[in-house]
């Protein structure tokens, strides 16, 4: 059966596991997001204590959603690793940098000796969280808005400014999608800290702390999505390989997939649902719904940016540059060895789910954070 | 391809890369054999229930978290400098190279980020049998993490399995079980993990000693040389012996690095093993490269024929022959020919690209079918990077880096090697306490043994060059265009960064000791 598996088949298997990875990685960034409140919301150390070591336990998943992410990438996509990650050098490099910091910031914070202070890591903690959210969701605004590049007729790239990627922030529409990843990032994490920890003034704290950032979401979100909806995208012809820039093209793209826009309704009625029932209810299980709707929300966005004979990567400079799941994948045989390895994908998700559940059964309290061992 | 290359940016790109890879490589090896010995400790607490072997596995559980997280920080960049620095080579083998780094992400790093949260967190959590579980995964996800990546570097030092795409201009996988299996990639697996074993073992020797030499907690640190002795001991004969086999296969698939790393210019039948030298300049030139001879050198006769070819007759080629194409006796190509040959795989490339430029269908089936010729394939387009060379004696790597960081992993091998066996030696007699000295030597172990194992790294990566990828492909086609003072801005950002995180992590790591096993 394997063997009749096509070529195109593969790329988009590809390109389906790239967005829910996507997906996963834009959820996961909850971390992320309650970093970046470590100086706002708590009231004492205590509560700042609570804070970081709710998020500390769960930091290695969203560092290895993104390395896997883009191990994912390189393998099925490589085309793309080569002249984003080549081009847009210092966006890249930022986030990098930023991700950096964060994974030695929580083991260090507390430890006597650290060096550099205690308020310094927590510094590093938030420049993640702030800037990590933001230039993801920049970098990932270009899939729609497109980047200046050319590549040759050896494939190689070549950026048509020296700005190499920054120049992406002079964009509105690229810093709006920034702008709301971060915020549903904060909004995530403040109902994550909901979900965590068991002290009821930190809890009032993150409700109030809550509508604010959820609006703003919302403000920078619908700019974005309006603006692309009534954009141009870069239309593929998968036969002749023929590129043309198309208005409303994504706008058509949800029409003609209807699967992908009930997805992404979905997730944005899941999203709001998980606000509402923390801000209305009093109900701390939040996280779960906004943290569903934003896996599929991502998921069907990133759809919309590659499927229905779209480029996901537009070239403004030379239109016929433009990177598709077709001219951009792997091999048909890397594609298909990929797959196989992919069929694990559901094993990893139980035991990461048993592993979490096992760990997040009982509340944070300050009774634990007096305790245990091992404290960030 | 690499027209209008600034070398200047080469270079500095050449120096992020390194500079990160030997910064997350002081984290690694540790990681690597740390994460077992926490799993051996905690098996025997899960097995006796006495609480001393849980207050042993936590103290040097508590030391591993410091390490694991500026190793798995330093980890990501170099996945991302693929693209950001190299992204012409991650073009022209991203079908290949790609595929051992996703899984690395999907099979192992999960796996080790998963359960590491439930070893630190999970003792009051979850039953002592899921926690010891979890150990063990740990150890094992760390370790199959290694195996990936090291596939993938095998993979560079000696390409198989895949075949040129003319078309997309790439090189494209077709046997993804030679990948892994590839002889270099076995052989780098099982030497590599076992020095990050070894390396383990040596730190808790090393700190174990420390304890003693202040007479503090004796009971638990004996039994902590015990575990690191013994699992030392078993890695360092293993390292030798995977040492041996590497450098075998090296003579075959990297001559000239074999060459290099014994500074071997003129090859010879019952070639000796260099134990120990000091090289010099030398009057002789390699067109226009300067050469180097030894101003003191200890050899084993015959050794080095013996352990390459197995027969004290074996021929040994050296750089002078690799470069001008040996003897009439040991005749092989030189650089020069190869150059020839590379040019012309690349003339026929450039030539398949102008006739699909043009649509000439004709042309591009004939071309088409040059790239399916076997001939064509072993005899010219293998060696494809050549074509970018500009002299044949570009193809030399810098000799005393090749050499000296050989030799210093060997001789500290062996000193390992005596260390461990001692440590058991006098641990069984009872005795340990007393030889202060020895105790002395075992912590002055913990800085040799990072020297040593970094060592095996310049010289696997240093010794290659001017290769990414052995013969098709050198560092100048595979580097991104952009400016060398960008490059040169990001390597200042990262050096400060990994310095400043590395004295924190040592301090740390210090204070921890110090502080010793909580109750």
């Amino acid at each position: 059966m394997i063997t009749l598996i096509s070529y195109p088949f593969l790329q988009s298997y590809w390109w389906i596991i790239i967005s829910l990875l996507g997906g996963l990685l834009v959820f996961l960034m909850f971390v992320q997001g309650g970093q970046s409140k470590i100086f706002s919301l708590p009231g004492n150390d205590i509560q700042k204590t609570m804070i970081v070591n709710a998020l500390g336990r769960k930091w290695e998943f969203t560092f290895t959603t993104l390395v896997t992410f883009g191990g994912a990438f390189f393998a099925s996509f490589p085309l793309f690793y080569a002249t984003s990650f080549g081009g847009a050098y210092w966006v890249w490099i930022a986030i990098l940098f930023s991700f950096v910091i964060q994974a030695v910031a929580y083991e260090y914070r507390s430890k006597p000796a650290n060096i550099l202070g205690k308020r310094t890591y927590d510094i590093f903690l938030f420049i993640n969280g702030a800037l990590g959210p933001f230039l993801i969701g920049v970098a990932v605004a270009t899939f729609f808005t497109g980047s200046r590049f050319s590549l040759d007729y050896m494939n190689q790239v070549k950026w048509a400014n020296q700005w190499h990627g920054l120049e992406a922030l002079l964009d509105a529409r690229n810093l709006a999608l920034g702008l709301a990843v971060l915020f549903l990032a904060k909004s995530n994490g403040i109902l994550f800290i909901i979900n965590s920890v068991n002290d009821e003034i930190l809890i009032s704290q993150a409700v109030k702390k809550l509508t604010i950032n959820f609006v703003s979401f919302l403000v920078f979100f619908l700019f974005f999505l309006i603006t692309i909806l009534l954009s141009y995208g870069i239309s593929a012809d998968w036969e002749t390989g023929t590129v043309v820039a198309q208005k409303y093209k994504y706008l058509h793209n949800f029409l003609q997939m209807p699967l992908v826009l009930i997805l992404f309704l979905s997730g944005i009625i899941s999203v709001l649902h998980g606000v509402e029932i923390t801000l209305f209810k009093r109900s701390r299980k939040g996280i779960w719904f906004t943290g569903a709707g934003t896996i599929l929300a991502v998921f069907s966005l990133l759809l919309v940016a590659g499927f229905n004979g779209t480029a996901f990567y537009p070239s403004i400079s030379d239109i016929s540059s433009s990177l598709t799941i077709r001219n951009a994948s792997s091999s048909y045989y890397t594609l298909k060895t990929m797959m196989y390895v992919s069929f694990i994908i559901p094993f990893i998700a139980v035991y990461i789910w048993y592993a979490w559940k096992a760990i997040s059964s009982k509340k944070i309290t300050v009774e634990e954070m007096k305790d245990e061992g091992h404290i960030y | 391809m690499i027209e209008n290359v600034d070398l200047s940016l080469v270079d500095w790109s050449r120096a992020q890369f390194a500079l990160t890879a030997m910064y997350h490589w002081i984290f690694v090896p540790l990681t690597l054999g740390l994460s077992f010995i926490i799993a051996i400790m905690e098996t025997i607490y899960v097995r006796t229930g006495n609480d001393a072997w849980k207050r042993l596995t936590r103290f040097w559980m508590t030391l591993f978290g410091i390490n694991f997280a500026i190793g798995v920080a330093t980890g990501i960049i170099l996945e991302f400098e693929f693209g950001t620095n190299w992204s012409n080579y991650s073009w022209f083998v991203g079908d290949i190279f790609g595929a051992p780094l996703a899984i690395e992400g999907i099979l192992a790093f999960f796996l080790e980020s998963t359960f590491v949260a439930v070893m630190f967190f999970g003792w009051n959590k979850v039953s002592r049998r899921f926690h010891l579980a979890s150990t063990w995964l740990v150890a094992i996800g760390a370790n199959l993490s290694a195996m990936w990546i090291l596939v993938a570097n095998a993979w560079m030092q000696n390409p198989v399995g895949m075949t040129f795409n003319p078309d997309a201009a790439r090189n494209e996988m077709i046997d993804f079980w030679a990948l892994l299996f590839n002889p270099v990639a076995v052989e780098k697996f099982l030497h590599t993990v076992t020095s990050g074993f070894l390396l383990g073992s040596v730190f808790v020797l090393g700190v174990s000693s420390w304890f003693l030499l202040k007479n503090r907690e004796e009971w638990l640190v004996k039994r902590s040389i015990l575990i690191a002795g013994i699992f030392g001991l078993i890695s360092v004969l293993t390292v030798i012996y995977t040492g041996d086999m590497s450098a075998r296969t090296l003579s075959e698939v990297q001559p000239m690095k074999f060459a290099a790393f014994e500074a071997l210019y003129a090859g010879k039948d019952n070639a000796g093993l260099t134990v120990f030298g000091i090289l010099r300049d030398s009057d002789k030139k390699i067109g226009e490269k300067e050469t180097k001879e030894f101003a003191v050198k200890i050899e084993v006769p015959d050794l080095l024929s013996i352990l390459t070819g197995g027969d004290k007759n074996f021929y040994v080629p050296g750089i002078n022959d690799l470069v001008n194409g040996g003897t009439e006796e040991h005749q092989q190509l030189s650089v020069s020919q190869k150059m020839e040959r590379g040019q012309y795989a690349r003339e026929v490339l450039i030539d398949y690209k102008r006739a699909k430029m043009v649509k000439d269908t004709e042309q591009i089936e004939i071309i088409r079918d040059i790239f399916r010729d076997r001939d064509f394939i072993e005899n010219n387009f293998r060696y494809f990077g050549y074509a970018f060379l500009k002299t044949p004696e570009d193809a030399i790597p810098n000799v005393s880096v090749a050499f000296y960081s050989f030799h210093l992993m060997v001789i500290l091998g062996f000193f390992f090697l005596i260390v461990c066996s001692l440590a058991l030696f006098l641990l069984f007699k009872g005795t340990i306490t007393k030889n202060r000295w020895f105790l002395w030597i075992t912590v002055i172990s913990i800085p040799l043994v990072y020297i040593s194992s970094e060592s095996g790294w310049v010289l696997a990566e240093m010794g290659r060059q001017p290769w990414i990828i052995q013969d098709l492909m050198p560092v100048s086609a595979a580097v991104t265009k952009i400016s060398a003072g960008s490059v040169l801005t990001t390597f200042i950002l990262f050096a400060v960064l990994f310095t400043s995180l590395l004295f924190a992590e040592v301090s740390i790591m210090v204070r921890q000791i110090k502080t010793g096993p909580k109750h």
